[in-house]
């Protein structure tokens, strides 16, 4: 980069967050011609919108809708979509950011990913869907939803879990106990000789630290880990290993073991693995040191000894038996002999001495000569009474040894306690249940004898003092306290030493107690090439860790003979006591004891070596199993790997930080929902049928956990009786959330009426304060709720939810208006849980240093509501404070235009267009077809017969060329179609694969790269349609495959290539509308480079906003609205037009021509422009209700403001005022909710306050509708002590004028008796009406209004600001009324979304689009009336023609039109028809 | 069960689903990545709207033996082309009377209303519409 790029603006805009808010912007900003990164936390973008089952007040299915907009955005060139990713740090200013993203690994290589699922159906582990919000499970490996966008997997990981970082050779516990648990008992010994060599074995004499260490200790008692491990030893014992295949000799050097213990035999394992050749030196004549001479049969019998070391020497390595090391064969002989490296593990078979008298009598013999007699199967004879010295292992086997060989009496004697003693519990137990005696705290003195034959054994008792270097406390023996045991044998077994006599002498260091020294990290001995571990380094120890540095000297052995530092980042290597917290609640966990393991009876045991314990069944392996927590998550059990075919698996993929070079940031990060834990007396988390309202979403949604059946969580049954309590999280300072929440009054609705929809007979109640139904049509979808579909309502407060043990229904409390205290049953409830900021909020706001509001949402300014307090960074949706769908995507868009305004300079400097080769012209051509049939892996292969498919389609008419892959959609496939293509002549392509809806446009794309039109392309959806809901019938699938093989062959040949037309475009814009909406949207266009016409039909700018006054949180309107005004009158791009109207507009997006007309229609101008912004306003509806325009102390709210500017001192005089909301005239059309009257009413109460604190103010109301942050106002006012009074529909206020004042009458609710109040002055609310000019331009714009008069948007959740009709968009209260934050959001939004035209060089139309035959019609207009777009038109010469700029190509016209005049591109009557034809014919 | 249905004298109908781009065929896709078995019986052409569906295309299919038709477009109120979906049923309807009108009945033909998240209801709608016309026994059109 040039020196100048600190200056310079960046073409390019992070959005951070992947909902609904930040997808639109990111559309919006990539049309506009800007490089998009939308960066998202979770795996999937959608966010909240993506879990709805519907959306109010359509009952649009919110999936439905929003599907469309992921796709569109995953697949948008101009967008990169960064998942599993936060922000972590900012440096830069505004227009030229870097960003720092930390991105997680999904272990998954994304580009590879199909999104087929083969993963998850083999993946052994599950946690709570967080989609699914807790009702159902996932996989380990999954994707969030089944649409989601990237469609590809992600794995979940915990850190490794304690069973696996504690095993010192980190054998992957977790993940064979996940398989044993499905049964693939196969797969899990697999897994397991991964890391250990010796399963069959360690199965039986393991230490098991792994089990000490397990998580399950916290709940019960830990897994039996050592047990599974034998399970699956016996388990392949029985049922037969598969052959061994000798590991691949890659590598020149050998390498000689010496000794073949655990050590040596797990040094050898590894370094034959990796490729090398290995010889194994054994000085006895049996393989397995300690294991094969240390370990009596009972506990490990000779032949699973014999099973490992023969499965090693299949592997390839040699093991020599009596060939010991030294005088005949010295190590320097090995090194002449050609081995490069060396490895020491002789363990330590010489036991120590007692060194007391008596010692080298006849029946003395030590522990370890005589297991090793024992084991070489020589002759070993007992005595009668047998005493052994010591506490470990060997002291426990060789007194078991002696009772099993004959001995009445086995004791040991232990220096120590029990609690120091090194043996293993299960050991020691088994020993006293065989009889064995243990004295503690005893130590041999001297051995007494006679005639060489032990009497006896002369003995002191010990006590403990302070601990020693070991940390065990150091045994001192008692004075005085000698006595004598009666033994006839004493067997010492007090500890072991290597036997290194060996060696050279004087050559190798040797250190405390005869061990070998070594390095401790690489164990390389002061001989350079010559390692060393186990016993003979370490002496005595357990077998895993003489395993363990087996394995550490095969890699310095490997390292060495590769010529790498044999130290470097070895520290993992290490096993970890310390461990990762859980991602579960242990104390929700079910007790469940483990699996006990069977053994042979004890009487049973003397007089024979048979192995005690007898392993545990297939069941009880399943169910010990089934008891792991999977602590880890990814079990690592490398399932996975195994069956994904497109090889995308990579579970050792790292975080990643990228850094990103931006010129502005949008912030998008949605909210969080309330935690309803919050208000433990509603029983959530305690009673299962208490549902957050969101989980209720997915009991309602057809994907749902329930399929869209209406049941509760507890029994599955379906609720008769539902209750939705209100205001969760809201509206409420006990759980510090004051504000409203904005959109829980809608959504409850919605769950009710859908609700109802499931079942007809459910009964739905909604506990509420006020019904917040204050947007667009919502008070209507309450009168359907009340009056459609009965749902009661009532108005109350619920104390309490209580849950009624033998039904799991719930007892509501609550208290309802007038103070009565009821109690009453349902059987499942519903919290409306409120809108919280997101939960990262505060920690981005610190990374990116912007300001948050005292509730952590994001602080805005009402005049500018998409800015943060950091220059260049945006925000927009729910994290500005709680709002709906609609709200959020024009936030979206508001905020995409703020960000191009301010990069307008580099728009189009990063975008990416493609350079295509010239289209192949084929008209003329014979159809030359070549067909790619996708196996997906196995999801269309395991089940289809493909290859009988691709022989079925090479019999089809033109099909000239065929072939099947693995994965169609594969990148190499890409490459290969186009391969094929250009050396076969294809002129059509059929891909039958999966669905055209996410896969036909890479596919399309690949022909056009190849040269071919894109319309020459048909796909066969063999996998969704086929393979997978035909799984049972093969053959069925199978022939089906080949019938939509033949329908896809038969409408491609009749294909035609079609092409878009471009057209140029005017880049000013049409503004209609002087308002703070207009003129916002015009300074927002100029801002941007574009010119703009703003017709105003008044003679000055200002619109309503020069009435408002007075702020709602310390914001100045009138000095706003001058400085706007201000602003625009000297921008040179904007052009006003005042005292001027629209007369006639002709054309269609980009290339409109309007007639505008001043002085009273004197002088006319034609402008033309690409686009066109409706912001014509509203007014305050004046009629006469309550005397209004009669007596002159009835005033609007409206006049309330301007008298408290202009004459605050006729306030000061007044005593009593009543204000009457909802004020609207009989009849239907203004009865519909007008959003600000409450709040702007208690704004100017205040103000009365303030002027005048001893009035007396009275609200007459029907609900309080202070959404969001207005909710403060309310309750400000009710401190001050404004008195607020409903009234209802039923009983309206009656207001009587006398002696120039008014009294009113009204039902006081709370005490249910008539009151009279006396005002001074008396304040309507009237709706704000639309503007009487909505209905001339809705005629000339060709634009449709609702039945209230105001303008009707294309959709009404995601497309709140556009027109059906391109090119024409809307703002402001022309839409419906709002406040003027609302007005600006809406008017940047029309900017937004009117510069992905105004910024295009070029249009481009038409393509599938419909056409007129001009012979055939007859212009009998059936097509002009039913195209939604008012494409068609009757041209001049009397004919119907289709505008193809406006065209959709949905072909409603087609089907209308009763001559047939018409026809679809691409789905022409002969092109849908060859389909049925080809079904039709072949099978028929 | 697999061998009866394959044995010669079992009738296997063939149907035809005519599904809209946005709701009904995504509703089948669903279906199948959710895995739901339904009859094979079923084939589905592709259209941009439900409201694509000319009466033609309908008789056109019976005409050549289909043994029933049926027509899937979006939820009322959800069709992406505004009413396309409202247009396609009144179309049925009057498709429906035709084939009365010939001796065919009209039971051989639907019109199903689905959102795309309804997989679990595309499945149904094929094994009863398969079982209907199944019960109804094969078009006496066929081979005509």
């Amino acid at each position: 980069m040039d020196t100048k790029s600190e200056t310079k603006k960046v073409g390019a805009v992070l959005v951070l967050g992947g909902g609904i808010g930040g997808i639109q912007a990111s559309l919006d900003l990539a049309e506009s011609g800007f490089l998009v990164y939308l960066v998202e936390s979770s795996p999937a973008i959608g966010g909240v919108m993506a879990q709805l089952d519907k959306t109010f007040p359509t009952n649009d299915c919110s999936m439905c809708i929003l599907s469309p907009k992921l796709v569109e955005a995953g697949r948008h060139r101009n967008i990169g979509i960064i998942t599993q990713a936060t922000v972590e740090g900012i440096e830069g200013e505004a227009g030229n950011f870097k960003v720092a993203v930390k991105k997680a690994p999904r272990y998954i290589i994304e580009d590879k990913c199909t999104g087929c699922a083969e993963c998850a159906e083999v993946c052994p582990v599950q946690r709570p869907s967080v989609y699914e919000e807790g009702l159902a499970q996932r996989k380990a490996i999954y994707r969030p939803y089944v649409q989601a966008i990237p469609n590809i997997f992600t794995i979940t990981k915990n850190e490794r879990p304690p069973c696996t970082t504690t095993c010192p050779i980190n054998t992957n516990a977790q993940g064979y106990i996940a398989l044993i648990r499905q049964k693939k008992f196969k797969e899990a010994l697999t897994l397991i000789r991964e890391k250990n060599p010796l399963p069959f074995i360690c199965g039986r004499v393991c230490t098991h630290p792994c089990e000490t260490e397990c998580n399950r200790k916290d709940v019960d008692e830990p897994i039996a880990i050592m047990a599974l491990k034998r399970f699956l030893a016996d388990y392949e014992l029985a049922y037969g290993a598969e052959e061994i295949q000798p590991a691949q000799r890659n590598k020149e050097e050998k390498v000689v073991v010496i000794g073949s213990g655990p050590a040596g035999l797990t040094c050898a394992y590894d370094l034959v693995k990796l490729g090398y050749g290995v010889t194994v030196f054994e000085a006895l004549p049996i393989a397995g040191g300690m294991l094969a001479v240390g370990i009596p049969n009972y506990r490990l019998p000779k032949e699973m000894l014999k099973i490992e070391v023969e499965a090693i020497q299949k592997l390839g390595v040699e093991i020599k038996l009596n060939t010991p090391i030294g005088k005949d064969l010295t190590i320097d002989d090995l090194r002449g002999q050609g081995y490069k490296a060396i490895f020491i593990g002789v363990g330590a078979h010489r036991s120590r001495k007692l060194n007391i008298p008596g010692e080298d009598s006849e029946g003395v013999v030590h522990g370890t000569d005589f297991l090793r007699e024992l084991n070489l199967g020589k002759e070993v004879k007992v005595e009668e009474k047998v005493a052994i010295i010591g506490g470990g292992n060997v002291a426990i086997d060789t007194a078991r040894s002696a009772i099993r060989l004959g001995a009445r009496e086995a004791l040991i004697l232990y220096r120590r306690s029990r609690e120091e003693m090194p043996a293993s519990d299960e050991e020691i137990e088994a020993a006293q249940e065989e009889g064995v005696k243990i004295q503690y705290l005893v130590a041999p003195v001297e051995i007494l004898c006679e005639n060489d034959k032990v009497t006896g054994m002369k003995c002191i008792r010990m006590e403990l003092g302070e601990p020693d270097e070991t940390g065990r406390r150091r045994p001192i023996s008692i004075e005085g306290s000698e006595f004598t045991v009666d033994t006839e044998m004493v067997i010492p077994a007090i500890g072991q030493a290597p036997d290194l006599s060996f060696l050279p002498e004087g050559k190798f260091g040797v250190g405390r107690g005869d061990t070998l020294d070594v390095n401790s990290i690489s164990l390389e001995t002061n001989v350079p090439g010559v390692f060393a571990g186990g016993d003979a380094v370490s002496g005595p120890a357990t077998v895993i860790e003489a395993m363990a540095a087996g394995r550490r000297a095969s890699n310095s052995i490997d390292r060495y003979l590769r010529g790498e530092n044999l130290k470097d980042n070895r520290e993992k290597e290490f096993m970890t006591t310390t461990h990762a917290p859980l991602d579960i609640d242990i104390s929700k966990v079910d007790k469940e004891p483990r699996q006990s393991m069977p053994t042979i009876p004890v009487e049973e045991r003397r007089g024979t070596f048979n192995e005690v314990e007898r392993g545990f069944s297939e069941d009880m392996a399943v169910q010990e199993a089934e008891r792991c927590l999977d602590c880890g998550i990814c079990s690592e059990c490398m399932e996975c790997v195994e069956a994904c075919k497109a090889e995308a698996v990579d579970h050792r993929q790292k975080e990643e930080i990228i850094e990103l070079n931006v010129g502005s940031i949008i912030l998008a990060p949605g909210f969080d929902e309330f935690e309803a834990q919050l208000k433990p007396e509603y029983g959530y988390g305690r009673f299962p049928n208490v549902v957050t309202s969101i989980q209720f979403e997915r009991i309602l949604c057809a994907s749902g956990p329930f399929q869209g059946h209406l049941q509760r969580p507890s029994d599955g049954k379906e609720p008769k009786s539902i209750a939705f309590i209100q205001c969760v999280g809201s509206r409420d300072f006990s759980c510090d959330r004051p504000y409203c929440s904005s959109v829980c009054c809608m959504y409850a609705i919605k769950e009710t009426i859908i609700a109802k929809e499931h079942a007809e007979d459910v009964k739905p109640t909604i506990f509420y304060i006020d019904m917040r139904t204050y947007g667009k049509d919502f008070d209507k979808y309450l009168e359907r709720a009340k009056e459609e579909y009965g749902v009661r309502f009532i108005r109350s407060r619920v104390s309490e939810v209580q849950q009624t043990a033998e039904t799991e229904n719930l007892m509501i409390k609550y208290e309802s208006e007038d103070g009565g205290l009821f109690t009453e049953e349902f059987d499942l409830v519903v919290l409306s849980v409120g809108l919280n900021p997101p939960k990262q909020a505060a920690e981005m706001a610190s990374k990116l240093g912007i300001e948050l509001n005292e509730y952590n949402f994001a602080r805005t300014d009402p005049f500018r509501p998409m800015e943060t307090s950091q220059p260049g960074i945006f925000v927009c949706g729910a994290f500005t404070g709680p709002k709906d769908i609609p709200e959020t995507v024009t936030q979206a868009s508001g905020a995409a235009s703020c960000a191009e305004s301010m990069l307008s300079p580099a728009r189009g400097s990063l975008v990416m267009e493609r350079e295509l080769p010239p289209e192949i012209d084929v008209t003329g051509q014979e159809p030359r077809i070549g067909i790619f049939v996708c196996r997906c892996g196995i999801n269309i292969g395991g089940y289809v017969d493909v290859p009988q498919v691709v022989e079925y389609a090479k019999t089809l008419h033109s099909v000239v060329y065929t072939e099947d892959n693995l994965y169609t959609c594969s990148q190499d496939t890409q490459e290969r179609i186009k391969a094929m293509i250009k050396e076969h002549n294809l002129n059509r392509v059929v891909v039958a694969s999966c669905t055209p809806r996410t896969h036909e446009p890479l596919f399309q794309e690949t022909i056009r790269e190849a040269g071919l039109n894109r319309f020459l392309f048909e796909m066969a959806n063999i996998r969704d349609q086929c393979s997978w809901v035909h799984m049972h019938e093969p053959e069925k699938a199978t022939q089906k495959a080949k019938d939509l093989v033949r329908m896809a062959v038969a409408r491609a040949t009749l294909l035609e290539p079609l092409h878009k037309v471009t057209l140029g475009l005017s880049h000013d814009a049409l503004v209609i509308g002087g308002g703070i909406g207009g003129m916002t949207a015009a300074l927002k266009l100029a801002e941007q480079d574009f010119t703009t016409y703003l017709v105003e039909q008044e003679k000055e700018l200002g619109g309503w906003a020069r009435r408002v006054h007075f702020p709602l949180n310390g914001e100045n309107p009138q000095g706003f609205l001058q400085s706007l005004i201000e602003q625009v009158k000297t921008n040179s791009l904007i052009e006003i037009l005042t005292d001027t109207v629209v007369t006639k507009t002709e054309g269609f997006v980009g290339n409109f021509k309007t007639t505008l007309a001043s002085e009273n229609g004197q002088k006319q101008r034609l402008v033309e422009h690409g686009v066109i912004i409706v912001a014509t306003g509203a007014k305050e509806y004046r009629g006469t209700e309550f005397l209004l325009g009669q007596n002159e102390k009835v005033l609007t709210l409206s006049d309330l403001e301007e008298k408290l500017v202009n004459s605050p001192q006729e306030v000061t005089r007044i005593k009593n005022i009543a204000l009457i909301l909802c004020v609207r005239p009989a009849g239907e059309n203004y009865n519909y909710c007008s959003r600000v009257c409450c709040t702007v009413a208690i704004k100017n109460a205040l103000k009365i306050k303030e002027i005048s604190p001893e009035a007396n103010i009275y609200i007459l109301y029907k609900d309080i509708r202070t959404y969001g942050f207005k909710e403060e106002l309310y309750t400000k006012a009710r401190k001050k002590g404004i008195i607020f009074i409903r009234y209802t529909d039923e009983k309206p206020p009656e207001v009587r004028s006398t002696d120039g004042k008014f009294e009113i009458d009204i039902l006081e609710p709370i005490l249910g008796e008539e009151l009279i109040l006396s005002s001074d002055l008396l304040v309507l609310a009237t709706p704000m009406i639309p503007s009487e000019t909505n209905e001339e331009l809705s005629r000339i714009l060709k634009v449709p209004l609702t039945k209230e008069g105001f303008f009707h948007e294309a959709h009404v959740k995601l497309a709140p600001v556009d027109f059906a009709s391109e090119g024409i968009f809307m703002c402001g209260t022309a839409h419906s009324p709002k406040f003027i934050d609302e007005a600006i959001a809406q008017a940047q939004a029309a900017v937004g979304r009117a510069t992905t035209i105004l910024a295009k060089n070029q249009l481009e139309v038409g393509g599938a689009i419909c056409q007129v035959d001009r012979e055939k019609c007859i212009a009998c207009l059936t097509c002009v009336r039913a195209c939604p777009y008012g494409a068609p038109y009757i041209n001049k010469e009397g004919l119907a023609e289709i505008e193809v700029a406006k065209c959709r190509g949905c072909g409603i016209c087609v089907a209308e039109c009763p001559r047939k005049a018409i026809k679809l591109f691409h789905y022409k009557k002969e092109q849908v028809e060859a389909k049925i034809e080809a079904l039709l014919t072949a099978v028929v | 069960m697999k061998h009866e249905m394959i044995s010669e004298n079992h009738f296997e109908p063939v149907i035809v689903a005519f599904c809209c781009h946005y709701c009904a065929y995504a509703a089948a896709d669903l279906a199948g990545i959710m895995r739901l078995q339904y009859p094979p019986n079923i084939k589905v052409i592709k259209l941009p709207c439900s409201g694509t569906i000319d009466v033609l295309h309908i008789l056109k299919a019976f005409e050549l033996g289909a043994d029933g038709v049926f027509v899937a477009g979006c939820l009322e109120g959800g069709c992406h082309f505004v009413e396309g979906n409202i247009r396609a049923k009144r179309r049925v309807d009057r498709a429906k009377a035709i084939l009365d009108e010939i001796g065919l009945g009209n039971e051989r033909l639907e019109m199903f209303f689905m959102s795309s998240s309804e997989g679990i209801r595309f499945a149904e709608v094929a094994r009863e519409m398969t079982e209907k016309i199944r019960k109804l026994g094969p078009s006496p059109l066929k081979g005509v």
